[in-house]
């Protein structure tokens, strides 16, 4: 029989701020354990939360760029369960009315089509601690520190059906946050995690098979893996005759499995109610409004934008909008250089795979815009060569202090493209290759790249290969 | 004697030298040693207040005396106090120590008062005679056979017995105004959100509320100016300005219109008491108040509506108490399950598990509508049909409680007589308005209270009729047997 | 209303309380007679009434994203019943 999957994810997003959602403990990542839980995260007796500011324009500023409804009061819930990385024994979270309802994504499919996900509902709660299993032989010890960080928990509706679509619908949001400045998106740090929601049903069928709920999805790798394995492991029950127990799994990237909670077996009550230490928040048209105003251009817009202003292929402007940092990258350095493609070329292929290879946060580039800028327009006035260029960023890679006109000049790096110097360097490369000159003659033309790359290294790659070809050929006929 | 005057009484005799703070703070403690028996305190910290009133005495000296130095308070032990033990009447917290001064707390140290001790009260503030304490049932200093009231029972008891100059309580369903009738003292539960609730242990976080347990109802608008106040570390706190209560207190009755509602005489209050409350309400007309008639048709619910949603805000309150970060750790647990439910269940007593339970039960799956929603929609209600009293009258009157303090273990079987206690106050608490109660005589040798309710915000109104009944009539004067006993140092 | 067996059971288990048999039936009868006491108000009819939150029925004031919190674990963990380098401890949980 043929299955096909229903996909629906829960998105959880830090939000970038400098304190806690009700507290004014430090969010900073990776202090020692629990220095960073205050008296309120910790849930100690007598303790009040009071709402970060900061929360309310992210939480917003994401609600319209997905085109959603804000709410203009918006409540505070206690979601009630017991967890000791839970310190007061619920997460003050939004149930009943969040603050972000509706709204939908078009995400990128292979082919290039459109797909519409839409989004049930996002909203604002705050993160438990950590339990760490693996510490110490007979105990589990709990880090409190990430208790309290601010979170906007992004509910999709179960309209993905591969994990494919999961993945782009989950790089799409990664991308949407990172540029509104609502998270720093940095997934090493458990900026965005996935709960993955995952039924299936014969081909064609219209109603909803029993879903599982698979938690701890942090990477996009991660994603894929998990609900590949779970959409077959359903598969194979269903086909053997079993059915899906609804319940919440875990996806264990070591054995990349899922395997069933047991902590979470019992069906929960959580027993929601509005939290009595909090008072409903009201927002105003204006407060939207000012939000609007300061809305940074969204990556869709910015990949038409740079296809037009720069001329580039939408598969190159999609590559470069697909970080807000690597956007401004190019268009600072198109500031430098006005020739769109080469640049985009450049950072497409060269810095990207430099920034791959190192492993490096795409905000932390070392070489400037500027100095990126000027190396091309010395390719583009045929000063240097391309093959020059690419040794000269390697050098900046490593020494951003370098001034790249000044490096050209004191290393004699200039392309030798004077006919003159040339032709005497391209006669003797001739006369001590005989034997290729008569394969040349024997009508094997291939062999002109041979003397090219003699001329290129004769000339430690200073000189414009393309001329040294049209001069060897001149010569050769 | 100094130690059954009332604070304004004591700061002028500090100021004129008759005696220092170090002699009164003496007295308060030799006193508590000597009325040991009657339990009103779980902690006393009796180096650190002597140290405070000392430096009190030195600060009055120095012409820099506070609006309360040298004055010693005593804390419902419901009140963080940074550095000292915090108990909630509970073992669950029986060896927590406070991290953080409650803002309350705070408050009433920068204007010089002694921090005397912490007071007994009924677990988490669960019960009106002050018999779920952990630390043992406190008595009611009129007949140590009785009951103080609750859940500030040590709190009342301590000014009633002359073993402080005054207490801080908390209100949630009647929690100051009760005990302060039985003991025959004035008790203050002001407007929802008027004190802030910072450090202060919740039970009840939509109904709870902090306030002054005072010999007189101008040393209640003493302790309220200092108390209240917008607090950026509690968002239900009022950010309105605090009058100077001090200078409403002379505002004349004549003129007034004072309600009363029949559901507060209802066939539950006392025969006596009734007699005292209806004396009361003719000093009231002495003074030239009109006395008004109204409705009040939801107030029947308030018994029902308190009972949920209170209970149903505990059992969330109360999760944070799981053995792991703070206060009661079974011993040797098997695994995480044994170490939440026997640390739990080891340290709450019978009646915080009861409210625990019940208040998780109206907020689970499929009962929330019909319970917790219900009941907070008879809360608006009932305080739509104060709004429209207000409308008519200044003020409301009645009974604080339908009877006089009761013999100890006399209602510990019947939770739900113990539960119709509250029948008078809830009200206050469900509408969030402030309400009072002061002594207006005697049924069978026990204080009778009286409450007043004002309209939002106007703690100034209520007080300030106290202070003109208090002007008239002697009954707050009044002191048990064992507070004049000559027990001096 | 009667308060079943399996419900009291079910409840236990949410708010992590343990009970003997024997008090499991005596708390169920307690939460019976509260249960009874409240049942009165399901007689009003609270159609279009606004639940209350609040009293004054204000709305939340924020706090500005400054982190203004110390390290204070010494302190804080002065009253934990068990830690081990800066972590709270709990038996090993299993999942």
């Amino acid at each position: 029989m043929n299955w096909e999957a229903i996909i629906g994810l829960e998105i959880h997003v830090q939000l970038h701020t400098n304190s806690k959602i009700f507290s004014g403990a430090s969010t900073a990542f990776g202090a020692e354990p629990n220095t960073q839980a205050s008296a309120v995260d910790l849930g100690l007796p007598g303790v009040l939360p009071v709402v970060n500011e900061a929360v309310y324009p992210k939480a917003v500023a994401f609600g319209l760029s997905i085109g959603a409804d804000i709410s203009r009061l918006s409540v505070f819930d206690r979601k009630n369960y017991f967890y000791p990385d839970l310190p007061k024994g619920y997460q003050i979270t939004q149930m009943d009315k969040p603050i972000v309802l509706g709204g939908s994504v078009q995400i990128s499919l292979d082919g290039g089509t459109l797909k519409e996900i839409r989004i049930t509902r996002a909203h604002l709660e705050e993160d438990a601690g950590k339990s760490l299993h693996d510490e110490f032989p007979s105990n589990t010890g709990i880090d409190l520190n990430r208790a309290g960080i601010p979170l906007l928990e992004i509910v999709s509706e179960p309209d993905m059906r591969t994990a494919k679509e999961a993945v782009a619908y989950a790089r799409y949001i990664h991308q949407l946050v990172t540029y509104l400045g609502v998270s720093d998106g940095n997934m090493s740090e458990g900026s965005l995690r996935c709960d993955a929601n995952v039924s299936i049903r014969p081909m064609g069928g219209t109603k909803m098979g029993t879903r599982t709920e698979t938690k701890n999805v942090n990477s996009f790798k991660f994603l894929e893996n998990a609900i590949n394995f779970e959409i077959t492991r359903q598969r194979d029950v269903l086909e053997s005759g079993g059915h899906i127990i609804q319940e919440t799994r875990l996806y264990d990237p070591d054995r990349d499995e899922t395997r069933s909670m047991r902590s979470k077996e019992t069906a929960m009550d959580y027993r929601y109610f509005p939290e009595p230490d909090l008072l409903p928040i009201a927002i105003d048209d204006e407060y939207i409004l000012d939000i609007k105003s300061k809305m940074p251009e969204l990556p869709r817009e910015k990949s038409e934008r740079f296809e037009s202003d720069y001329e580039i292929s939408k598969a190159d402007a999609d590559i470069l909008v697909s970080d807000p940092a690597i956007a401004d990258y190019f268009e600072a350095v198109t500031k430098i250089c006005s020739d769109g493609k080469l640049v985009a070329n450049w950072v497409r292929v060269e810095l990207l795979g430099k920034i791959n290879k190192d492993s490096i946060e795409n905000k932390a580039i070392p070489v400037s815009a500027e100095e990126l800028g000027k190396l091309l327009n010395r390719i583009k006035d045929q000063t240097i060569s391309g093959k020059i260029a690419k040794d000269i960023l390697n050098i900046l890679w490593s020494s951003p202090m370098v001034n790249v006109d000044d490096y050209i000049n004191e290393n004699e790096l200039k392309q030798v493209s004077n006919t003159s110097s040339l032709e005497p360097l391209i006669e003797e490369v001739l006369k001590q290759n005989p034997k290729q000159v008569e394969q040349f003659r024997q009508g094997k033309t291939k062999v002109v790249g041979y003397f090219v790359g003699q001329i290129m290294e004769k000339t430690s790659g200073k000189a414009n290969p393309q001329q040294v070809n049209q001069l060897v050929l001149k010569k050769l006929t | 004697m100094m130690h059954n005057e009332s604070i304004t009484e004591q700061l002028h005799a500090l100021k004129i030298g008759k005696y220092s703070s170090k002699e009164l703070t003496e007295n308060y403690l030799y006193r508590i040693k000597k009325l040991k028996d009657l339990n009103c305190y779980i902690s006393v910290l009796e180096e650190s207040a002597l140290r405070a009133a000392t430096d009190a005495d030195q600060a009055r000296a120095k012409g820099k005396a506070g609006l309360l130095s040298g004055i010693p308070i005593a804390h419902k032990d419901i009140f963080c106090t940074k550095n000292v033990s915090t108990t909630a009447g509970s073992k669950m917290l029986h060896n927590y120590i406070a991290p953080f001064d409650a803002t309350v707390v705070a408050k009433i140290a920068a204007a010089g008062a002694v921090t005397i001790g912490k007071t007994n009260m009924d677990e988490f503030a669960m019960g009106s005679s002050n018999e779920t304490s952990y630390f043992g049932p406190v008595k009611n200093p009129w007949d140590t056979s009785r009951v103080p009231g609750g859940s500030s029972g040590g709190s009342a008891a301590a000014v009633a017995a002359g073993l402080c100059s005054a207490a801080t309580g908390t209100d949630t369903g009647g929690s100051i105004r009760q005990p302060a009738a039985h003991c025959g003292i004035t008790g203050l539960k002001p407007t929802y959100g008027r004190i802030s609730r910072w450090g202060m242990i919740a039970f009840a976080s939509s109904l709870d509320q902090a306030g002054p347990m005072t010999r007189t109802a101008e040393d209640a608008a003493l302790m309220l100016a200092l108390m209240a106040g917008n607090d950026p570390k509690d968002s239900t706190c009022i950010g309105d300005d605090v009058p100077t209560y001090l200078e409403y207190l002379n505002s004349s009755l004549d003129g007034s219109c004072i309600g009363i509602c029949e559901d507060f005489f209802t066939d539950g209050l006392e025969a006596k008491s009734e007699q005292v409350i209806q004396e009361a309400i003719k000093i009231f007309e002495h003074l030239g108040a009109k006395i008004k008639s109204i409705k009040l048709p939801h107030i029947r619910y308030s018994v029902p509506a308190y009972y949920v949603i209170a209970p149903a805000e505990a059992s969330t309150n109360l999760s944070r108490y799981d053995g792991v970060r703070f206060g009661h750790r079974c011993k040797d647990p098997e695994n995480l399950n044994d170490l939440f439910k026997r640390s739990r269940s080891e340290g709450f007593g019978n009646e915080v598990k009861r409210r625990i339970m019940v208040g998780a039960f109206t907020l689970s799956a499929g009962y929330y509508d019909a319970y917790y929603r219900q009941a907070q929609q008879i809360r608006r209600l009932i305080k739509n049909d104060f709004q429209q009293a207000f409308k008519e009258v200044d003020f409301l009157i009645g009974p604080t409680a339908p009877q006089t303090a009761f013999q100890l273990g006399e209602k510990t079987d019947s939770q739900i007589e113990m539960y119709l206690q509250d029948i008078y106050t809830i009200a206050g608490n469900l509408a969030g308005l402030p309400a009072m109660s002061i002594p207006v005589g005697f049924s069978s040798k026990l204080p009778v209270g009286l409450q007043l309710i004002g309209n939002y915000l106007q703690e100034g109104t209520i007080l300030s009729a106290a202070h003109q009944y208090q002007k008239r009539t002697d009954w707050h004067k009044c002191v048990p047997v064992l507070a004049i006993n000559k027990v001096q140092p | 209303m009667k308060i079943e067996d399996y419900i009291v059971e079910n409840i236990a288990e949410l708010t992590q309380l343990k009970f003997s048999p024997g008090e499991l039936s005596s708390i169920g009868n307690k939460m019976s007679e509260i249960l009874e006491l409240v049942e009165d108000m399901q007689t009003v009819d609270t159609t279009g009434v606004e639940p209350m939150s609040n009293p004054l029925d204000a709305t939340q004031i924020l706090r500005p994203d400054i982190a203004t919190s110390e390290n204070r674990r010494d302190v804080y963990q002065r009253s934990a019943p068990e830690t081990r380098d800066g972590l709270y401890l709990v038996p090993k949980v299993i999942d």
